[in-house]
């Protein structure tokens, strides 16, 4: 497959606000079913070896008009709520028989509780991370939350899955994020071979479809970035930080990259790069899952950090790691848990004389103008400056 | 009679609080131990048991918005590169810290030897003790209260809480007091903490009575200030509840209403409940809106973020844990949704309020999100039309006056006619 029939593969699933991929794989089989889950971790192993297809809700982004949704947040609630009640109140979700809340902010978990009121034949459940720093306790309190989510979504499929449905359920999402760790890797390696657009247009398809097919397609994606090498350009190579629950259009992420910026990391769709490591095939699955998620060792925003420098070295550790020339604090807006860490982990980056800008989008901001200058004035400057 | 007796309690009240932030300043040079915490799930009997004094910097943030210092407070944290969007108690807070650290009393506010982050029903105080963390370089611990997705303390969840607190806040306690843990002392304190909490429920519960001789919102934030912060647990705390019920039920033989700014609330036209925090740069005119028009807020849910006593919940000496478990998870704004409306329902009937009003406050998500589908769940159960106004709450730029009374009056003249229709 070439890398064009590929992207467009993913741009029209990115484009499909009917969610016609999962009815499609719905009405394949009859009984089958499929559960939603909202940003950032969900644990989709427990979904999918339920017997459910995962499904990622992450809004309409810039393509969709709010007309139901506005009538249940106020102006000073960010936006992606209003747009998940949008596609829910107008039909496009009703092939959901679960939808999964996970710790995310106050506004996602109040979201759940409207979900109970509008939904009351829908799954639904609130998914408290464990937060506290001490490894015993938070395996085994999420032990028990993953056992209780397990045993509801049997209930809900009709299908009890054994340890051997979990692991095999465990490998495939171990592969899952193997081949998103390698096109992240490749992409920071050479991101004029792997542009952003395109790696988030295929991170989008995968959250709509079977992850084995996800699987396949990104692997054709890898084959064809090698068959069609690009030539590199004078840009900067830059972070984005902030992006983890309200997703920006990917206008936004266009207008970055055409303004002379690599983005050699980012955190959209970081549900799918929560885990950083594989989660063991051995022993109990859901002790494995659980084990994984406490010893893991992403930071973000949505996780209490229990290092008392840790935030001020995240963003130096980031921009190391990348090999990065600045950051772009690129945060929804009235997002809580961006918005609040960002003085902290600007003020990181700034000790470490990291070129830093911040602004703030909507996910359906529809003028990149501003955007687009900020960050060609970034790119310029770190061309300029950035190694004075 | 009234007089003096309802002086006694302001009294008692205005020399609990100057005595406590007195002895905070003086704490470093007296090498008492000092703890912040959060109003939601606090653990303040816990704290005082190991001879530490607690500082909830919620408190210090309305009060900056009472003296209408939030403003600057604000402003100077937005300098510092704190959003307009995030909440300002927290830039309040920040702000006044930047600014020299002087507290609603006007004496310094000591730095922290312990931020106890009782992670409960709000998001924010994950970021706020994170950030606190950076400006004082202290240790903290986290303490992280499931929350109640589904309506109920799961068994489990009350046992991760247990032992959190044993393997991890008591521990974090001993080493920043100095302090053994002495479960005798404890229980005293617990013991004393239910005691004033049967008086508070019996004030709360006044409110049933018409006329109602309190105003269970802007009158009832003064009243639970002390069970609230630094007091539960304490003798002070005690005496000043006993105080307090004795001066209500003085009213209510009387058939007197609250006092409001204005004077003498005897004239009840409205009996109101009231949903979402206030706005404490305004809170005086905020309150007038009501009074003027002859409107008693009977119950409000803000009055129980630090405790849902009036349900029953009593701290309880003879599991002492196990009751700092339960009273952290009961804690309102660690309910669902549905939750919160069945307490609304509750309380528009029990208490026969002729409407409900939710004050929608920018600052806080916990509150806020959601507060739309509270008010057409709640007009569906009840019959009963809501009123939704919008305002902050430290942050002066977000109260419109003439907006918000407005729209108070013209949801008076809403219940007057429909009041009249029914007569008719």
């Amino acid at each position: 497959m070439t890398r064009a029939t590929i992207v467009e593969w993913a741009r029209d699933l990115y484009e499909d606000l009917d969610f016609g991929a999962v009815r499609g794989w719905l009405a394949e089989k009859p009984g089958r079913k499929a559960a939603g889950y909202l940003p950032v971790y969900a644990p989709r192993e427990l979904i999918h070896a339920s017997g459910l297809l995962p499904v990622g809700i992450h809004g309409g982004g810039d393509r969709l008009e709010i007309i139901r949704g506005d009538a249940f947040y106020q102006s000073y609630i960010c936006h992606l709520p209003r747009s998940v009640i949008e596609l829910a109140q107008s039909g496009r979700l009703d092939m959901l028989s679960a939808v999964l809340f996970p710790s995310t902010c106050d506004v996602i978990r109040n979201l759940s509780g409207i979900w109970k009121l509008l939904y009351p034949d829908v799954y639904v459940r609130y998914i408290d991370v464990p937060q506290v720093p001490d490894p015993a306790a938070a395996a085994h309190f999420w032990e028990g939350e993953l056992r209780r989510l397990l045993r509801d979504l049997a209930e809900v499929s009709g299908h009890q899955p054994s340890d051997d449905d979990l692991r095999q359920s465990i490998a495939i999402y171990n592969k899952v994020r193997d081949v998103i760790r390698t096109l992240y890797r490749l992409r920071q390696e050479r991101p004029w071979d792997v542009p952003t657009e395109e790696l988030y247009l295929l991170m989008r398809a995968g959250e709509v479809i079977p992850p084995d097919e996800f699987i396949a397609r990104a692997r054709d994606y890898l084959a064809a970035v090698e068959a069609e090498p690009r030539r590199p350009r004078d840009n900067s190579r830059v972070v984005i930080t902030g992006a983890f629950c309200e997703q920006p259009p990917l206008g936004l992420i266009k207008s970055i990259e055409r303004a002379g910026c690599y983005i050699v990391d980012d955190d959209f769709l970081l549900g799918n790069r929560f885990l950083t490591g594989e989660v063991p095939l051995d022993g109990d699955p859901v002790r494995a899952l659980a084990e994984s998620f406490v010893h893991n060792e992403l930071r973000t925003s949505v996780m209490y950090e229990g290092d008392s420098g840790g935030k001020r070295r995240l963003m130096q550790q980031r921009v190391s790691g990348a090999r990065a020339d600045g950051i772009i604090f690129a945060a929804p807006s009235f997002c809580d848990p961006a918005l609040l860490d960002q003085p902290m982990l600007r003020a990181g980056a700034e000790k470490a004389s990291i070129p830093c800008i911040a602004f703030k989008y909507a996910e359906n901001s529809g003028q990149f103008q501003q955007f687009r200058e900020q960050a060609g004035t970034f790119s310029d400057s770190i061309k300029l400056w950035g190694s004075a | 009679m009234s007089v003096a007796l309802k002086d006694r309690s302001m009294v008692l009240q205005k020399e609990m609080i100057a005595s406590h932030f007195a002895r905070l300043e003086k704490a470093p040079e007296n090498r008492e131990p000092v703890v912040y915490t959060f109003v939601p799930g606090n653990l303040v009997e816990l704290i005082r048991s190991f001879g530490a004094l607690p500082v909830l910097p919620e408190i210090n943030a309305l009060q900056s918005g009472m003296r209408k210092l939030s403003g600057d407070y604000i402003a100077e944290a937005e300098r510092l590169g704190h959003s307009e969007d995030v909440c300002a108690y927290v830039k309040c807070d920040i702000g006044m810290l930047r600014s020299g650290n002087i507290g609603p009393a006007g004496t310094k506010l000591p730095k922290p030897d312990l931020l106890l982050l009782s992670y409960t029903g709000c998001y924010t105080f994950m970021k706020w003790f994170e950030l606190l963390r950076e400006e004082y370089d202290c240790p903290a611990v986290f303490f992280h209260v499931p929350y109640q997705g589904d309506g109920v303390l799961e068994p489990e969840h009350r046992e991760y809480m247990l032992r959190q607190l044993r393997e991890q806040v008591i521990p974090a306690l001993e080493r920043a007091t100095g302090r053994a843990y002495d479960e005798d002392a404890l229980r005293e304190r617990l013991a004393l903490a239910a005691e004033a909490e049967d008086h508070l429920v019996a004030v709360l519960q006044s409110a049933k009575h018409k006329p109602s001789p309190i105003d269970g919102y802007f009158g009832t934030v003064y009243y639970v200030g002390p069970i609230f912060s630094a007091f539960r647990g304490t003798q002070e705390g005690v005496e000043y509840y006993r105080a307090l019920r004795e001066e209500i039920e003085e009213r209510v033989a009387a058939g007197q209403g609250p006092v409001t700014p204005e004077g003498p609330l005897d004239n009840q036209k409205y009996r109101l409940v009231v949903e979402g925090p206030p706005s404490w740069t305004h809170f005086r005119d905020f309150w007038k809106m009501f009074a003027d028009e002859g409107a008693v807020v009977v119950a409000s849910t803000y009055t129980k973020v630090g405790g849902t006593y009036d349900f029953g919940f009593r701290h309880n000496p003879d599991d002492p844990l196990g009751t700092l478990a339960d009273y952290c998870s009961g804690c309102y704004t660690n309910l669902n949704l549905p939750s919160r409306i069945d307490m609304l329902v509750r309380y528009i009937q029990e208490y026969e309020a002729d409407g409900f009003v939710i004050n929608s406050v920018k600052s806080c998500n916990s509150f806020s999100a959601g507060q739309l589908m509270i008010l057409r769940e709640v007009e569906k159960r009840t019959g009963i039309p809501g009123a939704f106004i919008e305002s902050d709450l430290v942050d002066p730029r977000y109260f419109s006056t003439a907006n918000i009374k407005n729209r108070l009056e013209s949801y008076f003249q809403m219940i007057q006619a429909r009041r009249a229709g029914r007569e008719a």
